[in-house]
């Protein structure tokens, strides 16, 4: 067979070696370079981490490529950066720039409130956020190669990242045990493409990795991810926004990797200083909810 | 078959592909076991490093005790590393002096890491792997997956090329009981790797 570039096993496969491993997000070369050594697996280029982005308010865009091209240049491991939804010229740039993945991101300020981008499109893989199995497999099906569940960005507060990773899983539980005569009417409730709902029936997940994203401050936060079968965690503002950035990093690191061992937990959960500030999602206006944005 | 059963094969499960890794060694009827510590090391008969990101795998094994141990166990028993685990196993790995990763340093063999370039440049095709017909005599190529692949530069002293591509560069080498892989036969259907390394260890 002749040689391929960038198929959709390469795009997919690249999430899979990211697999039990953290995704951090940085702001600086100098950030990226804290992250790869706490043991990140990848950096996620952008110009403000979510809490920061709550707190300025205003609209949210891709980051200046210059801060993206010195964060590539820095570190060895992989470099996402964020496009709006439905900004396909954002995605262009992105991979224009060679960034390894590309989050089409609630975090930022949504650029279309019908569709999202086209991700079959590009030669660049895509990761998209999901809040159920309904959200994943349209993500999937315009050609996500990864999914991450949303969770509340920019909060500390796990909640609405078990609540989301509880709903994909639980859904496919659901998908399960339905015999197949259901599965069509089953695929229209939940708005999906029917081929993606009888591939997760068969595989008993989703059809690609399966990241939690939003709202994890702690090494316990992220385990409980892991504990709920996530296959790796995103961490945002919990660790640049934490006391020390650098110990709580690779704090976090080595609970992903040792996400159902308590002893390992309870150690390396040891003086971490003062976690992210952390707001409750259950006081933020509808308005300030970044997981209710994507359709 | 029935040795094959008794074959239990240890997967560093620190991060990466290991769970791509167990399915496969499942279905050809080995048994498996996650190490992430030191002690979990014992009595297995091999070991796989999977595809990962290589300067996490080798942090943690740095920060949990694990690299002289595996460095001992890779000096008596098989080890196969895949991509990162290829870079793990490797002499050098042509890291800038301030920035040196953890090596297990037991290949005679130079690795180039993301050698192809960004994530855009990775790509599947096949590759000649002529072992293979150790596993099944009709040896077709192998359909090969390279995601921000490295490539072996060199190999010196005991190490042998086992697979290149048409234009001659390194992508699988062995030495002994020591196999490295720059691609990722966890991520395909085609378990012949798998049943070869099963050979080195048994």
């Amino acid at each position: 067979m002749k040689s391929q570039i960038s198929t959709f096993a390469t795009k997919k496969g690249l999430a899979q070696m990211l697999k039990g491993g953290v995704i951090m997000d940085v702001v600086t070369a100098e950030h990226a370079i804290i992250a790869e050594e706490a043991g990140a697996v990848a950096v996620m280029a952008l110009e403000r981490v979510p809490a920061d982005i709550r707190a300025h308010g205003g609209v949210a865009r891709m980051s200046d490529p210059q801060m993206i091209i010195e964060i590539m240049e820095s570190v060895s491991i992989p470099v996402m950066a964020k496009a709006r939804i439905g900004h396909f010229v954002e995605a262009q740039i992105l991979e224009a720039l060679e960034v390894d993945y590309i989050d089409e991101s609630e975090v930022l300020t949504p650029a279309d409130m019908h569709h999202h981008i086209d991700k079959h499109a590009f030669k660049t893989p895509f990761v998209c956020g999901c809040r159920n199995l309904g959200e994943a497999l349209r993500r999937i099906g315009e050609g996500a190669a990864m999914i991450r569940t949303k969770g509340e960005a920019g909060t500390g507060d796990v909640v609405e990242a078990v609540r989301h990773a509880r709903a994909v899983w639980g859904a496919i539980r659901r998908l399960q045990n339905m015999p197949p005569e259901e599965l069509m009417a089953y695929a229209k409730e939940i708005g999906a493409p029917y081929e993606l709902v009888k591939e997760t029936r068969e595989l008993g997940r989703l059809p690609v990795v399966n990241f939690a994203a939003g709202g994890i401050a702690t090494p316990a936060d992220a385990a409980l991810m892991m504990q709920l079968g996530v296959d790796g965690v995103f961490v945002g503002s919990g660790i640049f926004k934490s006391g020390d950035p650098a110990k709580r990093g690779e704090a976090i690191v080595k609970a992903v990797a040792h996400y159902n061992d308590p002893k390992i937990l309870a150690e390396i959960s040891r003086n971490l200083g003062e976690a992210m500030v952390g707001r409750n999602v259950s006081e933020l206006p509808e308005a300030e909810q970044l997981a209710r944005r994507g359709w | 078959m029935t040795k094959r059963l008794k074959t239990k094969i240890g997967l560093l499960a620190l991060q990466g592909s290991f769970r791509e890794h167990i399915a496969i060694l499942k279905k050809i009827g080995a048994k498996t076991v996650e190490v992430r510590l030191p002690e979990q090391l014992e009595g297995i008969d091999g070991l796989i490093i999977p595809g990962g990101e290589s300067t996490t795998i080798g942090k943690l094994a740095v920060d949990f005790g694990l690299l002289e141990k595996l460095r001992a166990f890779g000096r008596e028993k098989a080890i196969w590393g895949t991509c990162a685990g290829a870079i793990f196993l490797s002499k050098d790995s042509f890291q800038a002096a301030h920035r040196q990763q953890p090596l297990l340093e037991l290949m005679d063999i130079t690795v180039e890491r993301n050698a192809f370039g960004r994530q855009i440049a990775s790509f599947e095709t096949d590759v000649e792997f002529p072992a293979l017909r150790e596993i099944s005599p009709d040896e077709t190529p192998f359909h090969a997956i390279f995601i921000r692949a490295p490539l072996i530069a060199s190999v010196a002293g005991d190490a042998e090329i086992l697979s290149t591509l048409p234009d001659g560069r390194i992508v699988a080498a062995q030495q002994g009981r020591l196999l490295a892989t720059v691609f990722h036969p966890e991520l395909t259907g085609d378990d012949r790797v798998h049943r070869y390394f099963l050979s080195l260890v048994e």
